[in-house]
């Protein structure tokens, strides 16, 4: 089995996300962290590969982004992936999530894998929808938000929570998975994996390496055209209570409550 | 012909609420634009079922009685199929997890522009333009499309219309299925986890997120909700994690409630929750991490130790009410 992982560096969450409003994008200065829910698909990927139900000769971390995403790759190898794949290209530059997920499509049909993993949501944006344009596009069955995975041979049983309660999916491999956090724990990297990240094999491509159509991505090939950004309407913002003194804090709430007759 | 096509999510012989409000607000916008809104349903409907979709303002809906309904991809099939022979601009999905799927295997399809977590569809020179609060909604941005469009709609974003008597006609369509669309089968469906707790008629509701620590933590909530006559709800973690009932679970494939006190004890407040309570009268939140998301919207923020603090309240509380 050949499982590929998807993953994406994001703002780190302590860190203030704005818009450029000259470009209206995201600006991506700053620091950046692995995309938290991609963590999980990394360890799902690991748990397949130590389960031992089935045999699996290699996990790579695919990503997609500027030079800095390498770091995400790094720590994608640190907690696990043998190997990883950096799509580069000033072409991609604007790409929207369909135009995103057809540049990892052609990424991941390179790699021919049997099992591709993704978060079901980044930090950043994009929610829920990457995978099945991504399915889409390598025509593979696909299901998000997992939350319980088993895999046999050639076929996954899966869990997840819908509208009207928790589905349990069988799915033919190839497929396409988009993990959710409460599947699993993931492994905090050791020492020496995080200094070995950098020696594992990394591979940088552009967009001619694997065969993509320039026109169908970037600013140009995006179908979304995103702009006019303004602030929400502002509600006016509650009160903040630091406990330092529990009694004294438990006292402001009750009279907080009383005032509003929620202790009738 | 131009048009709009929504799709109606249903289980056990009635609409999804959120799925209604996309047809409504589907059937609104098409007014606006001067053209027709229809509904897609897959599996099956009865004709009576199908018809009352007309209540809410489409004129004819598409029915694919030979697709599963519940997974994603053959949704996409029967959808693209319809769009492509009619004619449709636009795509709209009420707030729900299919929607989501649906709608992004879509876009693919068609090539199309796709916005998610849709707060508020405009009209602009007469197409579409959708409104989206991003990056935990300091900023709203809005979308146009190059082409086709799919929008799909934030959990309770779209009313539902005030339903009138008017019928839609209902008209079969066959779909050959892609064979990838077939790979993937239900096992069992809507399996209910938990016990069977009613909170959506309580006044007061004392809800518990991963910050309790431990499933042991929802003791201090019971406690504090009995004190104040109220009920518990729980975050998706927590259930997803066993902690509590998924009956009790609030935001994106849960409930939606709007009591008249949310106090939220170890909950960050992501958007996925959010949307389950943000139209509660009033809003308490309790988190020992002052960068919570929650404190940017309730109205009383207390930062501090969740273990101190509800044991104390709830005797506070219990004194007060005599």
């Amino acid at each position: 089995l050949k499982i590929c992982v998807l993953v994406k560096e994001v703002p780190d969450a302590a860190v203030e996300k704005r818009i450029n409003p000259s470009t209206g994008r995201m600006d991506r200065s700053g620091e950046r962290n692995l995309n938290p829910y991609d963590t999980h698909a990394i360890e799902a990927a690991m748990q397949v590969k130590e389960g031992g139900e089935v045999e699996v000769e290699e996990i790579i971390a695919v990503t997609m982004g500027p030079s800095t995403a390498v770091r995400a790759l790094h720590k994608a190898v640190s907690l696990g992936a043998d190997r990883s794949v950096h799509l580069s290209d000033d072409a991609l530059a604007g790409s929207d999530v369909v135009a995103t997920g057809y540049a990892l499509a052609k990424v991941l049909e390179r790699e021919s894998p049997d099992l591709v993993l993704l978060g079901q949501q980044s930090d950043d944006g994009e929610c829920y929808t990457i995978g099945a344009v991504v399915a889409d596009y390598l025509k593979m069955p696909s299901l998000t938000q997992v939350i319980k995975m088993d895999v046999t041979e050639g076929k996954l049983r899966c869990e997840r929570q819908a509208e009207y309660g928790y589905d349990t999916v069988e799915i033919t491999l190839p497929a396409v998975i988009s993990v959710g956090d409460a599947i699993n724990e993931p492994r905090y990297p050791s020492l020496k994996a995080i200094m070995g990240a950098k020696k594992k094999p990394l591979d940088a491509v552009g967009i001619d390496d694997v065969g993509l159509e320039a026109d169908k991505v970037g600013e140009a090939g995006s179908k979304v055209v995103c702009g006019d950004f303004k602030a929400p309407p502002q509600k006016a913002a509650g009160e903040i209570i630091e406990d330092e003194d529990t009694n004294e804090t438990v006292e402001k709430i009750i009279a907080w409550l009383d005032e509003r007759k929620l202790l009738a | 012909m131009s048009g709009i096509l929504a799709y109606a999510l249903h289980y056990e012989g009635a609409f999804n609420k959120n799925s209604l409000g996309g047809v409504s607000e589907a059937a609104r916008l098409a007014e606006e634009l001067g053209c027709e809104a229809h509904a897609v349903v897959i599996g099956d409907v009865s004709d009576d079922l199908a018809a009352t979709l007309g209540n809410y303002g489409v004129t004819k809906v598409f029915r694919c009685a030979d697709a599963p309904e519940g997974l994603a991809q053959p949704v996409v099939d029967v959808m693209a199929q319809i769009m492509d022979s009619e004619g449709h601009d636009y795509a709209l999905f009420g707030g729900g997890l299919l929607g989501f799927e649906i709608g992004a295997g879509l876009a693919a399809r068609l090539n199309a522009g796709v916005t998610m977590e849709v707060t508020q569809v405009n009209v602009a020179d007469g197409k579409l333009t959708a409104e989206r609060p991003i990056h935990g909604d300091s900023s709203i941005s809005t979308s146009s499309y190059k082409d086709r469009g799919i929008i799909i709609g934030r959990l309770n974003a779209f009313e539902t219309a005030a339903p009138s008597e008017a019928s839609a006609e209902v008209e079969d369509v066959t779909v050959e299925l892609s064979p990838f669309s077939t790979q993937a089968t239900m096992v069992t469906r809507g399996e209910q986890r938990g016990a069977d707790v009613d909170i959506e008629g309580a006044d007061i509701l004392v809800a518990g997120g991963r910050g309790l620590g431990k499933p042991e933590g929802f003791e201090l909530c019971e406690a504090l909700a009995d004190a104040l006559g109220g009920a518990v709800a729980a975050t998706r973690a927590v259930v997803d994690a066993g902690w509590y009932p998924y009956s009790t679970q609030i935001g994106q494939t849960g409930k939606t409630v709007s009591p008249k006190l949310y106090l939220a004890a170890g909950i960050s407040g992501a958007i996925q929750h959010k949307v389950g309570f943000q139209s509660s009268e009033n809003i308490v939140a309790i988190n020992k991490d002052s960068n919570a998301p929650i404190f940017e919207y309730s109205d009383l923020g207390i930062v501090g130790d969740l273990n101190k603090i509800l044991p104390k309240l709830t005797e506070a509380v219990k004194a007060k009410k005599g």
